[in-house]
């Protein structure tokens, strides 16, 4: 309710419309070119952290929690795992 | 008002998309080389000061794996293909030019090296890949373009170099085509 009675106040129901329109300015943000990935290519920019640290956590986790998978891209669901 | 702001809006989409034209496409091969002037090591490099030479320009940056893969067979490729009118020119496309230094301090490079922080000449040469090599023959024009480097493409590089050094023989060093 407090949410509608705020976006009713027409200053600020224009600053939202204002913000919206803005938002599309974000789709101008091009994707980097081929010789412009150098902080993209840092170690730091992994989704995975360090291989080896990663390997030995699905090592503890099927060891102590009789868990594996769920890591990465899975296999084709013939529960044969 | 809103209406109009709504016309605004879509107006600057269109221009965003506009603007998001990519660079500029790969010269084929034939084409002539697009010229440029950049600092190096050494001091000013000029592509059109090279020709009647065979030239393998190499664009390359630090943080790419394979062009470190690619240095040594550049090194020996000018070493061994030098004297037959090979030169070998690496444009670094790093943005901080420390890390070029890093890295040529740890790789030596044994050909000639120039500085490309603002990805002028990649542009124009339309990279789409890291390392990208263009052969350019002794009259300027593009003999072939190259994306990437595998151990498996020396052998296909390398019979194409060799190939071009031929034909220039046979030409008297006019052309490689």
């Amino acid at each position: 309710m407090r949410l509608i009675t705020t976006f009713t106040r027409p200053a600020t129901a224009a600053a939202a419309l204002a913000a919206l329109l803005v938002l599309p300015g974000c789709a101008n943000l091009a994707s980097p070119q081929a010789w412009e990935k150098g902080d993209l290519a840092r170690p730091a920019m992994r989704m995975d952290g360090d291989p080896l640290e990663g390997r030995f956590s699905q090592h503890i986790f099927a060891s102590k929690e009789a868990a594996a998978g769920g890591a990465g891209v899975g296999g084709g669901g013939c529960g044969c795992n | 008002m809103a209406v109009s702001s709504l016309r605004a809006g879509l107006a600057g989409v269109v221009a965003n998309l506009a603007a998001q034209a990519p660079a500029l496409a790969a010269p084929e091969p034939g084409a002539a080389a697009p010229d440029f002037e950049l600092d190096g090591p050494a001091g000013r490099v000029q592509l059109s000061k090279l020709q009647g030479k065979l030239v393998y320009l190499d664009f390359w940056a630090s943080w790419c794996g394979p062009c470190r893969q690619s240095f040594p067979w550049m090194n020996d490729a000018q070493a061994r293909l030098g004297p037959r009118g090979l030169q070998v020119l690496g444009v670094n496309l790093d943005a901080r030019s420390a890390d070029a230094d890093k890295f040529l301090a740890e790789t030596p490079a044994r050909f000639q090296v120039a500085f490309d922080p603002k990805g002028d000449t990649p542009k124009r040469y339309g990279v789409k890949g890291m390392p990208t090599s263009v052969l350019i023959g002794p009259d300027g024009r593009v003999l072939l373009t190259h994306s990437g480097f595998r151990p498996d493409d020396k052998a296909e590089l390398e019979a194409r170099i060799t190939d071009a050094l031929n034909r220039m023989a046979a030409t008297g060093g006019r052309s490689a085509t």
